[in-house]
């Protein structure tokens, strides 16, 4: 353990809801009182065994946890290095560790006695898990989604309407993830005296960011207890993918005092470097407004809001928590990016070596897991966030593999 | 003096309330929008407030921000929008005080204090930065006193007493009363509450309280006229920018922007 507690790491965010510099509350005046009733619902559930305990039992009853840490020994094998381990959050119930939050986010809203719950979703992992929950609890439940992504994903657009749940076309911008966060926040400043807006990453004005990590922390204390039980100490290096930044959050902050581990971001690279070809924020952006908090973000010199690509829907995301912007200036967590390309190529290695298909999001960290792990000795641990199964991008993956190869022919034609 | 502060001056000694129509910069494009501000200042209108356009606008509806998709689409930059400004307000005889809406990121990428020496040499009195609370809003509030460019803040039906005190003192020029729980746009009548809003409001500061958010109608208008200092009207004004984007349209929409903005003057001011 490092330093003192008041200067640990992990001694964020303060009362303002800043980590570092970066955070806060950039929303209009009509939210305030909505996140400060947030605030004091969730300071309250916080320190009360009983939600605590309600929710650990759902966590472990319905949603299946903890979720297994395993021993990929074909990956290590091809990787040549370190032992590679995954936190297998895919198996978690509706494949991925969304579910963490929305569960955690669906009780609060019963705390707070609102009626109804809406909720933003890119691969459609978050809005699979706000219907999952609000389906569990009886709420009634809307998700926005951008047009491009309900296409992208269409598997889960019918899990959610299955689940009951409204999902809203969003036609404006981009018509991706970031739009269908401006549209919720929008529909939640009108409707806020009785819907709770599930936020799906830990983005967005204080509390969210905090809320969403600590209801995605029980990921990093379960790594912590499973390796010393399988391994009898702390891994070396821990990685994680990065879009809104949550199941990386989730993995990373029960680490973040330990100073000995190696904490790796990954971003998604896209197909390029220039703006609006990419979503690596922390590696390319400028500290900015987006979402109301303070944080890295993709924008041109006029301080518009860039465009950005991905192959995967759920990285596809010109922000990044505040938290993130304060582990990168603070040099605890290292960034980097991973191309739509090897991403790709990653999906079908793990799934060859392992059986195991992961999410696109995923695929982007077992790039960057399999490149820590050859440069690492043998006697090295090194862990995976596995944050989510493949199955949602499955018909995405044979399209683009498709082109690839069309583009492919091409070129060598 | 401030612009801002002379125009409440006069007008409260004439027993006048003021009329601010909102205006998305560049939609359809920067020579309407010098023309609009021309027409719109003509027709009466006591002071304009200029959206500055922006890719993620949480605070707004749907029609300002398609509005700012448009100016941004035809690639509006905020310094060539600034020089319209700058030009608009060199025509001999203006005299309407401008003020910017805009979201906070937009200033802070240029930094406070060269925003707002920039927005003042465009002939700007003022901001209105809707997604800056008052808790973040005190050093661009500090560096706007400093240049006697005016920070004004927004209170909602949802902000409590405690935070309405904290916000009219950190406040400037005018206070912007939001009528609504919700993101700008019209409606069809005015929530009642306000009335009681205002009566809180009036115990608290001193300062102009305008109205705005969902007022559109020459009826809203007439209910609040014996209320409040001013009323902004923002979607009703952006739909005929819509308008104006249409071939061979800019002529009418420019003659309906004026008789609107005319219209509702005189519904704010009935007697001469
Ligand atoms: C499986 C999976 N992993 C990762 C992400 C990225 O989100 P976050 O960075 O918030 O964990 C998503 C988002 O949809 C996802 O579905």
């Amino acid at each position: 353990m490092s330093s003192t507690l008041a200067n640990a790491v992990s001694a964020v965010p303060d009362a303002r809801g800043r980590f570092g510099e970066f955070g806060g509350r950039f929303v209009p005046e009509t939210l305030m009182f909505a996140l400060e009733q947030l605030t004091d619902a969730y300071e309250s559930a916080k320190h009360d065994p009983a939600f605590q305990d309600e929710f650990r039992r759902i966590l472990a009853d319905y949603v299946g946890r903890p979720s297994r840490l395993y021993f990929a020994e074909r990956l290590t094998r091809e990787a040549g290095g370190a032992r590679i381990y995954l936190k297998r959050e895919d198996m978690n119930h509706t494949g991925a560790h969304k579910i963490n939050n929305a569960i955690g986010q669906a009780l609060l809203t019963q705390r707070m006695g609102k009626k109804r719950i809406i909720a933003e979703t890119g691969a459609g992992q978050h809005g699979v898990a706000s219907a999952t929950a609000g389906a569990l609890f009886g709420l009634p439940c809307r998700v926005y989604m951008g047009e491009e992504d309900i296409r992208r994903q269409e598997l889960n657009v019918f899990r959610m309407k299955a689940m009951g749940t409204e999902v809203f076309p969003v036609t404006s911008g981009s018509r991706t993830l970031r739009d269908a966060v401006n549209e919720a926040m929008r529909e939640w400043m009108s409707t806020v005296e009785d819907t709770h807006y599930i936020i799906g990453s830990a983005i967005g004005p204080h509390p969210f960011p905090m809320i969403v990590r600590d209801f995605q922390s029980m990921i990093g204390q379960e790594i912590i207890e499973q390796s010393n039980e399988q391994i009898g100490r702390l891994p070396d290096a821990v990685v994680a993918c990065v879009g809104g930044g949550s199941n990386a959050a989730g993995t990373f902050y029960p680490f973040v005092d330990h100073e000995a581990v190696e904490l790796i971001g990954v971003e998604a690279g896209g197909h390029a470097k220039g703006l609006g070809t990419h979503a690596a924020t922390l590696m390319h952006g400028q500290p900015g407004v987006l979402h109301g908090t303070f944080t890295y973000v993709l924008q041109d010199d006029d301080g518009q809001t860039a465009d950005v690509h991905s192959v995967s829907a759920g990285l596809d995301y010109p922000a990044v928590g505040p938290e993130h912007s304060y582990w990168k200036d603070s040099r605890r967590v290292r960034y980097c990016s991973v191309t739509d390309n090897e991403a790709l190529d990653a999906f079908y290695l793990c799934s060859r070596l392992e059986g195991i298909l992961p999410a696109l999001e995923t695929a982007h960290a077992v790039v960057e897991t399999m490149r820590v792990a050859s440069k690492r000795s043998k006697d090295d641990v090194v862990v995976l966030c596995f944050s989510g199964r493949g199955d949602k991008d499955c018909a995405e993956v044979a399209r683009v593999m498709t082109e690839r190869d069309k583009a492919g022919r091409q070129k060598t034609s | 003096m401030n612009p801002i502060d002379a125009l409440f001056r006069d007008l409260r000694a004439a027993g006048r309330k003021a009329f601010m129509p909102f205006l998305t910069g560049g939609d359809p494009d920067l020579a309407f929008t010098k023309d609009a501000l021309t027409a719109v200042a003509a027709a009466g209108a006591h002071l304009v407030e200029v959206g500055l356009p922006f890719s993620d606008p949480i605070a707004d509806g749907p029609v300002i921000q398609a509005s700012y998709t448009r100016a941004l689409n035809a690639k509006l930059k905020l310094g060539d929008l600034f020089a319209t400004l700058k030009q608009t307000a060199a025509q001999p005889g203006w005299k309407t005080p401008m003020v910017a809406m805009g979201s906070y990121t937009l200033i802070y990428k240029r930094g406070a204090a060269a925003f707002i020496q920039q927005a003042k040499a465009a002939g700007l009195s003022g901001a209105v930065l809707p997604d800056l609370p008052v808790e973040e809003a005190e050093e661009f509030a500090k560096v706007a006193a400093d240049h006697d460019f005016k920070p004004i803040l927004l209170v909602t039906p949802t902000t409590s007493p405690a935070r309405a005190e904290k916000i009219v003192k950190a406040c400037g020029g005018f206070v912007y009363v939001v009528s609504i729980v919700g993101i700008t746009g019209e409606r069809d009548r005015m929530p009642v509450a306000i009335t009681d809003m205002i009566a809180r409001l009036r115990n608290l500061t001193d300062l102009p309280l305008c109205v705005g958010f969902g007022v559109s109608k020459p009826e809203h208008v007439t209910e609040l006229r014996t209320l409040v200092d001013g009323v902004i009207v923002g979607t009703a004004m952006v739909r005929k920018l819509e308008q104006a984007g249409q071939p061979g349209q800019r002529e009418k929409a420019l003659t309906e922007l004026k008789a609107s903005v005319q219209a509702l003057v005189v519904a704010l001011n009935p007697t001469p």
